[in-house]
């Protein structure tokens, strides 16, 4: 048994390094954020929000350059991510249920296995499978709102799928017994009982996936490819902001530089604003309850 | 007192494990019957088999016959027979997400009753007759997990009634409570065999002293005696059963 000044001590050295961990974990996500407050918040305004993107403008001073807006793109972005979303978290849910409810050791297992695999697929990849299949079965939609959200739905579906399988799993068995018990059938059970009490867990899940989904260029570039115009219609290329964030910040024109900063603080704050207002509805939903 | 519910040479089995070995037991109608022996004697397996929620764990299985009114119950849909012979668990497993109200009514809106005064009446009367009305009837729609353990327990009781079942299972519905809550659980028992027929399984002999009227022995999976109740403790029949009561094993 060590001294109670050699406890106290270690004790502190413990303290004092996960509080480092968390400074160092801090740092890269301070430092985007200033990064993105600073050089985007300089070209903010309701006309940024709004208007479409300017022309790429080279004066190499950037004086008198069109500034320009990104109000399509946000659209695009809303619209990718909603279409996707609505193909993603059904069937992510549906195949939790099946994991968690009725696959058993076997097919089960491996459902949950081939998820995982997927969660891991490098998204380019998804990307250019989407745009291979329509290539070869579809090609006048090859571009499109549909390949852009199927792209971005495959991408969701596994981590939707994983975590509602998760936190189907933490319900308590008794709570299924009890619906059993009273002569409810499982499905309904399932969908009545048991959802509803792992519903917080399942909705966190969807928007880790949405977030996930909102930030991703590369499965677009091969799918929705990009316009200035946003969502112009399902059968028709998509612009939306991580595409046009890529294109602007490597080109060299200064106006389209500015832009694309403006428009990553722009995604930071969608995708932040989508997290906390679904937070609160749920956390209003479920305050009764304990559950958040 | 004719028989409501019975098993015949049934046995039950977890993969091949054979849990219970050819029990063949009556349960007279409006009756408590109490199952006692000692822990893994099969008597939780027992019961729940009657309600065929043995079943439901994977790989489990049952031999031979039991009979509600006479028909045996693996020819009828599990969800019905669930429905006609309700279960109260050893821990109270009130629905988490639902109301008190809600949890009531749980059995009777999940299968497609919408009709709000009829959903009312039933809460009421099963509230009172689980003996929790009065304390809950002006948070009736507060979340059942916020109640104490022992209102848990009879809001599971109530829960189990509303749907009018024939025969009421209970697996050790005490265990988990203190001897006040426990006796008031012990009196809405009593009070049931008017309507039901209960079955219930307990660790305690004095419980089952007091609110059964038949209590059956069992141990090592077999049943090994069954009898009116204050016979069964004055006067039992066979050694083990003896031994058992008199606290020399168990």
């Amino acid at each position: 048994m060590a001294s109670p000044t050699v406890r106290r001590a270690f004790n502190w050295v413990a303290v004092a390094l996960t509080c480092a961990c968390v400074v160092v974990i801090l740092i890269p996500l301070a430092s985007i954020l200033y990064t993105a407050i600073v050089l985007g918040g300089s070209v903010l305004s309701l006309h940024f929000l709004t208007a479409g993107p300017p022309a790429a403008c080279t004066i190499p001073s950037g004086v008198g350059c069109p500034v320009g807006g990104i109000g399509p793109l946000i659209g695009g972005t809303l619209a990718l991510v909603g279409l996707a979303s609505a193909l993603a978290v059904p069937i992510g849910v549906l195949t939790g249920i099946f994991t968690s409810e009725y696959g058993g050791r076997g097919l089960g297992r491996a459902v949950s296995f081939f998820t995982d695999v997927m969660t891991g697929l490098p998204s380019i990849v998804i990307g250019v499978f989407v745009y291979g299949l329509f290539v070869l079965y579809y090609p006048r939609i090859v571009f499109s709102a549909i390949t852009g959200s199927i792209a971005l739905a495959i991408i969701m579906i596994p981590i939707v799928a994983r975590t509602s399988e998760e936190s189907l799993r933490a319900v308590p068995h008794s709570v299924r017994e009890a619906a059993l018990g009273l002569g409810i059938p499982k499905y309904r059970g399932i969908l009545r009982v048991v959802l509803p009490s792992a519903l917080p867990a399942v909705a966190t899940g969807a928007l880790l996936a949405v977030m996930r989904a909102g930030g991703e260029a590369a499965p677009l570039l091969l799918t929705a490819f990009g316009n200035r115009l946003g969502f112009v219609g399902l059968d028709q290329p998509v612009g939306s902001l991580p595409p046009t964030i890529y294109e602007f910040g490597t080109s060299g024109a200064s106006n389209w530089l500015a832009d694309a900063w403006g428009a990553s603080l722009i995604l930071i704050i969608l995708m932040l604003g989508i997290s906390i207002v679904a937070r609160l509805v749920l956390r209003n939903r479920f305050r009764a309850f304990g559950g958040g | 007192m004719p028989t409501k519910l019975e098993t015949v040479q049934l046995s039950a089995f977890y993969a091949k494990k054979e849990a219970i070995h050819e029990v063949s037991l009556a349960f007279p109608e409006k009756t408590v019957t109490a199952i006692i022996g000692p822990s893994g004697c099969g008597k939780s397996t027992l019961i729940r088999c009657l309600n065929r929620m043995h079943e439901v764990t994977p790989k489990a299985t049952t031999t031979g016959e039991i009979r509600l009114d006479g028909e045996e119950i693996h020819a009828l849909d599990p969800v019905s027979v669930r429905r006609r012979i309700g279960m109260v668990f050893q821990k109270a497993n009130p629905f988490p997400t639902m109301s008190v109200y809600q949890n009531v009514s749980a059995g009777l809106r999940l299968n497609g009753v919408r009709h709000r005064k009829e959903l009312d009446a039933a809460v009421v009367r099963s509230l009172k007759q689980a003996a929790l009305w009065d304390e809950v009837k002006d948070n009736l729609d507060g979340p059942g997990i916020r109640l104490s353990g022992g209102q848990q327990q009879r809001l599971c009781i109530a829960r189990a009634l509303a749907v009018e079942p024939e025969v009421i299972l209970m697996d050790e519905p005490c265990s988990a409570l203190d001897p006040i809550a426990t006796a008031k659980i012990e009196d809405l028992i009593f009070d049931l065999r008017q309507n039901y027929t209960v079955v219930i399984v307990t660790h305690n002999m004095q419980q089952a002293a007091r609110v059964a009227e038949f209590t059956a022995f069992m141990y090592l999976g077999k049943l090994i005696e069954i009898d009116r109740t204050q016979k069964l403790f004055e006067n039992p029949a066979e050694k083990l059963t003896e031994g058992y009561i008199t606290g020399r094993f168990g």
